[in-house]
C-alpha cells in the first residue's frame, strides 16, 4: 500500500513537534525515518496511527485522504504499529495475544483459539517466522516476542508498518534475523516504516532514508550514504564519529569483584557469580542485551543493592565494600552515571544548581555547617555549565525542562566533578542527541587518561567498541568472557547470546 | 511515581490565580448556601413569579449582610462603639489563626517530602498531654514554666510522628493508615490521663474527664492586656514560619527533605537513607503541631477536656494545602481560616449558620486539591508536571 503524507503539522501549545512534513512510502519499500531524540519521528508516527489529531496536512492510502479518529480507525486501514515496548500479556500463549482485542468467535459465542492458532501458524510459516502459537509469551526471548508483534499487526492486514526503534532490545544476531524479516515482508508488498536512530541497521536495510531534525524533514538520503554523512544530517553539523583515543597504560586495580551474586526485586538471582577487576587509566565496558544484570549489578556497585550475603565481595582499593551504605560508597570515590538519568540521577523539579548537589548535601563546597552555601553553589554552577556546555538559560532553570542531552551533560558534570577513584558509567548515552554523544564519550576517555578507573555499562555494541579497553559481556547473570578490545562483532553477538567465546 | 505524590506535586504547584480563584468560587457557592435557604428570602418565594426582582435584592442583601458581618467579626467593626470591641476581632482572628498556621506548617513540612501526615490531632493530642501534665503537675518559676511545658509539648508530639516515621522505615507501613490509627490511640489515651485521678484529673473533681487550669507561671502571657485574648501564640506562629521557611528552603537537611519528596530513587542513589529521612520528616512535622498543641494548652485559663484539640490537626491540613506548604502560603493561609472561625458568631447572630463558613473553607480546598476541575471551570491551560 502506498503511503503518503502531505504536510503533516502538529503542535503541542507553543512548540512545533512536526512542521509540514511531507513523505511518501511506495508499497512494498523499507523507509527508514532517522532523527534524533526528540526531532519529532514517535509524533509524526503517533498523528499517523491516530493517537494524536494533525493540526495540518492530510494522510492518504493509496491515493484517498484519511480522518483517523483513533489507533481503531487506522488499524482497519492497514496500518500496523509495534511499539518499543511490546504490547503483549505475559501469561497469554501467542495466539491469544496476536487475535486479543479481536478475538474470532465461534457460534456459541466462545473464542475460537483454532481459529487464532492456524492464523498464527499461516503468518508464521509464509514469513519464516517460526512462532509456536501455543507458547506463553513470558516464556520467549524478546526477539521473538517481537516477531508476535509483528504477527498481531499482520493478522490485522496491516499493509503499512511501522517499527519504532525495534532493534533496542535485540541481540546482533536477532537484530539481522528481523532485517531479514523486513526484507521478506517488504517482498510481499507490505510497506516498512523503521524508526530508529542507529545508523548501520539504515545502511543495511533501508532502501531510502528521511532525516527528520527539529520536527522537520531536512532531506532524504540513500543507504549508500557513509555513516557521517548521515550522522551530519541527523545534527545538522560536521560530527566525527570517531573517538580519538590512545592506548590504555593500566595501572594497579582499582575495583575487584570476586564471586558476588546479586538478587533483583523479584528475588531472582540476576547477578550469578561475578568476578572481575578494573584497574586505574583503563575503561571496562560491559556489554549485553538489555536486561541481563547488568543494572543489578551496578547498583550493587553503588550499594543501592546489597550483594546476596556470603556470596563474594566487592572492595575499592583493597577495602571492602560489602554492606556499607550508598553515602559511604560515594565517599569511598565512586562516581555514579545512572542507567535511567530521570529515575536516578536527576530531581526533574530540581534546579540544575540544586541537581549538581544532590550528593553533596553533606559536606563542603556545598554545605557550611547546616546551611547551604548559596554562593559556592552558584559559584560551581556557573562553572560546570560552561565546562560541560549545558545549554540552558540560567542555572535556576528546573532540570526537567531540559533536552535528554543536556540532562546527562549534569547528571555527567556532576559525577566527574567529584574526586572519585571509580566512575561507572550506565547507558551515558542512552536518549541523548549526537552531538552530546561526542562531548560524554570524550570525557569518559579523558577521565581514564587522567588515571581512573572506568566501568561502562551499555547495551550499544557501537559504544562499547568505541570506548572500551576490556569488554565483558553479560548474559542472564553471568559474565561469558572478558575479551579484548578488538574482538569482532561476530563474536561478541555470539556471546551475547551465551555462547562462550 | 506513586499517584499520590504526582497529585501532592500539582497540588503544591498551585498557582496563585488558580487559588484566587478558587477562593472565589467558595465564596460565591457559599452564598448560595446563605441565601436560598434564608428565612427573609423564603418570605419572597410566593410572589417570586410576580416580583421576582425582589427575591433578588433580598437574597443579595442577606448575602451582602451576611460577608459584612464576616468583616465585623474578624477583622475590624465598624459598628462598634468603643475602641476594644472596634479592634477585638481582628485580635481575634491572630488569635485563632496561630494554632492553625503552626500546625499547618508541620502537615505542610509533611507534603514538602511526600508523605501525607493525616495525624495532626494525635500529635496535637499527645502534645497537649505532655504541655498539661508539666503546667498542672509542676511548680516552676513564671516564664521557664512556659518554655519547659512548650518543648516538652513538642518533643512529646515529635516523638509520636517520629514513632509514625520508624513505623514506615521499618515496616512499610503507609504513614496515612499509621497516624489514623494513632489518632484514636492519643484521643484515648488523653481522655483516659483526664479521667484518672493520679495522672492528669483535676483536684477533687468527679467523673467527668477534665484537668486543673494551667498553673498562671505556665500560661502564655497575654500581649495587649485582659481586655484582648491576643498572647504570645501569634509571634510563636510567626516565628515558626521563618524556622520551617529557613528550613525548607536554605538548610542542607531541608533540601534533602524536598530531595526524598521529589525522587526519593534519586536521593537513594545520592547516599541518602531515604527511610531515615522519613522518621526525621514525621518528627519535624509533628513538633510544629507540638507548638500547636502547647499553643492550645498553655492559652487556657480554665481546665482542658478533650475538645480542646478543636480539630486543628485535621484544620492543619486544609491550611497546608491552600498555602501550597510554602511557609508565606501557610501565614495566608492560617489568618484566612483564623479569621472564619473569629468570624463565625457575628454571622450567626445574623441567622447565618456557622456550618457556612465550614462549607466555604472545605470548598476551597476541594478547588485547590481538585487542579483540574477548577482548571476546566475557569478553562486554565494544564500546568507543567514533569
Amino acid at each position: 500500500m502506498k503511503l503518503e503524507l502531505r504536510g503533516i503539522t502538529k503542535r503541542f501549545g507553543s512548540l512545533v513537534a512536526n512542521e509540514n512534513i511531507n513523505l511518501v512510502v511506495e508499497s512494498g519499500e523499507i523507509r527508514s525515518l532517522l532523527g534524533e531524540n526528540g526531532a519529532g519521528k514517535s509524533t509524526l508516527m503517533n498523528v499517523l496511527y491516530g493517537l494524536y489529531q494533525a493540526d495540518g496536512g492530510e494522510i492518504l492510502l493509496d491515493g484517498k485522504v484519511q480522518a483517523f479518529k483513533g489507533p481503531g480507525d487506522a488499524m482497519a486501514a492497514g496500518i500496523g504499529m509495534v511499539h518499543q515496548h511490546f504490547m503483549l500479556i505475559p501469561v497469554f500463549t501467542v495466539a491469544e495475544n496476536v487475535v486479543l482485542g479481536n478475538e474470532p468467535v465461534n457460534s456459541i459465542g466462545g473464542l475460537d483459539l483454532e481459529t487464532a492458532r492456524a492464523r498464527v501458524k499461516e503468518i508464521s510459516d509464509r514469513f519464516g517466522f517460526n512462532v509456536d502459537p501455543d507458547a506463553l509469551v513470558e516464556d520467549l526471548p524478546v526477539g521473538v516476542q517481537q516477531r508476535v508483534e509483528i504477527i498481531k499487526a499482520l493478522s490485522r492486514n496491516a499493509k503499512v508498518l511501522v517499527l519504532d526503534e525495534p532493534t533496542a532490545v535485540l541481540t546482533p544476531q536477532e537484530t539481522d534475523e528481523l532485517m531479514q524479516i523486513m526484507r521478506e515482508l517488504a517482498k510481499s508488498g507490505t510497506s516498512i516504516i523503521f524508526i530508529t536512530h542507529k545508523l548501520r541497521e539504515v545502511q543495511a536495510v533501508a532502501d531510502k532514508i528521511t532525516v527528520i531534525r527539529q520536527g522537520k524533514v531536512v532531506g532524504e538520503a540513500s543507504p549508500k550514504a557513509s555513516a557521517s554523512e548521515l550522522a551530519s544530517l541527523m545534527v545538522g553539523r560536521e560530527v566525527d564519529l570517531q573517538v580519538d583515543k590512545a592506548a590504555t597504560k593500566p595501572g594497579k586495580v582499582v575495583l575487584s569483584v570476586a564471586n558476588v551474586s546479586v538478587l533483583d526485586d523479584r528475588d531472582q538471582r540476576a547477578v550469578d557469580d561475578v568476578s572481575f577487576e578494573v584497574h586505574a587509566g583503563e575503561i571496562l565496558a560491559i556489554a549485553g542485551v538489555q536486561g541481563n544484570g547488568q543494572t543489578e549489578l551496578s547498583e550493587a556497585l553503588l550499594g543501592l543493592r546489597q550483594a546476596l550475603k556470603g556470596s563474594g565481595e566487592i572492595s575499592l582499593d583493597g577495602h571492602n565494600l560489602s554492606s556499607l551504605s550508598v553515602r559511604k560508597h560515594l565517599e569511598a570515590g565512586i562516581g555514579y552515571v545512572p542507567e535511567d538519568r530521570k529515575k536516578d540521577g536527576l530531581v526533574s523539579e530540581f534546579s540544575i544548581a540544586e541537581n549538581f548537589m544532590l550528593n553533596g548535601s553533606f559536606a563542603k563546597p556545598f554545605a557550611k555547617g547546616i546551611n547551604i552555601d548559596f554562593a559556592a553553589r552558584d559559584e560551581i554552577a556557573a562553572k560546570l555549565i560552561k565546562e560541560f556546555d549545558v545549554r540552558t538559560q540560567s542555572a535556576e532553570t528546573p532540570a526537567g525542562k531540559l533536552s535528554g542531552g543536556n540532562q546527562q551533560k549534569v547528571v555527567v558534570a556532576r559525577e566527574l566533578s567529584r574526586d572519585v577513584k571509580l566512575l561507572i558509567a550506565s547507558q551515558p548515552t542512552r536518549g541523548v542527541d549526537v552531538g552530546s554523544i561526542e562531548f560524554i564519550h570524550e570525557r569518559i576517555v579523558a577521565e581514564r587518561d587522567s588515571g581512573r578507573a572506568v566501568i561502562l555499562i551499555s547495551t550499544e555494541l557501537d559504544e562499547v567498541l568505541a570506548l572500551a579497553d576490556r569488554i565483558a559481556v553479560m548474559y542472564r547473570g553471568r559474565i561469558v568472557g572478558i575479551v579484548d578490545a578488538k574482538t569482532s562483532r561476530e563474536t561478541l553477538g555470539k556471546m551475547m547470546a551465551g555462547v562462550a567465546a | 511515581m506513586s499517584e499520590t505524590n504526582k497529585l501532592l506535586k500539582e497540588i503544591m504547584s498551585g498557582s496563585p490565580l488558580r487559588i484566587a480563584l478558587s477562593v472565589l468560587l467558595g465564596f460565591v457557592i457559599g452564598s448560595i448556601f446563605m441565601a436560598v435557604f434564608n428565612e427573609n428570602v423564603v418570605a419572597t418565594y410566593e410572589t417570586f413569579f410576580s416580583y421576582p426582582g425582589l427575591t433578588f435584592q433580598v437574597a443579595i442583601q442577606t448575602v451582602v449582610d451576611g460577608y459584612v458581618a464576616l468583616f465585623n467579626g474578624s477583622i475590624i467593626n465598624l459598628s462598634a462603639d468603643n475602641p476594644v470591641s472596634m479592634f477585638r476581632p481582628i485580635t481575634e482572628t491572630l488569635r485563632l489563626a496561630a494554632p492553625l498556621i503552626m500546625a499547618g506548617l508541620g502537615v505542610a513540612l509533611g507534603f514538602r517530602v511526600g508523605l501525607f501526615n493525616v495525624g495532626g490531632t494525635g500529635q496535637l493530642i499527645m502534645g497537649l498531654l505532655g504541655a498539661t501534665w508539666v503546667s498542672t503537675r509542676f511548680d516552676l518559676p513564671y516564664g521557664l514554666h512556659m518554655i519547659v511545658a512548650l518543648v516538652v509539648a513538642v518533643i512529646f508530639a515529635g516523638a509520636t510522628g517520629g514513632l509514625v516515621g520508624y513505623l514506615k522505615a521499618k515496616t512499610g507501613a503507609h504513614e496515612v493508615i499509621v497516624t489514623i490509627m494513632m489518632n484514636y490511640i492519643a484521643i484515648d489515651l488523653f481522655t483516659f490521663f483526664l479521667r484518672t485521678p493520679s495522672l492528669l484529673l483535676e483536684n477533687g473533681g468527679g467523673g467527668n474527664p477534665k484537668s486543673d487550669p494551667p498553673a498562671l507561671t505556665a500560661q502564655f502571657p497575654r500581649l495587649l492586656g485582659d481586655s484582648f485574648g491576643l498572647n504570645i501564640g501569634i509571634i510563636l506562629a510567626i516565628l515558626a514560619a521563618v524556622v520551617y521557611w529557613w528550613l525548607m528552603e536554605r538548610s542542607a537537611i531541608g533540601y534533602r527533605f524536598r530531595m526524598v519528596g521529589h525522587n526519593a530513587d534519586a536521593a537513594r542513589a545520592s547516599g541518602i537513607s531515604v527511610e531515615r529521612t522519613y522518621v526525621w520528616a514525621l518528627a519535624a512535622s509533628a513538633a510544629f503541631i507540638g507548638l500547636a498543641a502547647a499553643n492550645q494548652g498553655l492559652s487556657a485559663t480554665s481546665g482542658l477536656t478533650s475538645s480542646i484539640h478543636a480539630n486543628i490537626g485535621f484544620d492543619a491540613i486544609t491550611v497546608a494545602l491552600l498555602g501550597g506548604s510554602r511557609a508565606r502560603g501557610v501565614v495566608i493561609a492560617g489568618l484566612v481560616f483564623g479569621a472564619f472561625k473569629a468570624g463565625s458568631p457575628t454571622m450567626q447572630i445574623l441567622g447565618v449558620s456557622p456550618e457556612v463558613l465550614g462549607i466555604i473553607q472545605a470548598l476551597i480546598v476541594l478547588f485547590v486539591a481538585a487542579p483540574p476541575l477548577i482548571r476546566a471551570i475557569f478553562k486554565l491551560p494544564k500546568a507543567e508536571v514533569k
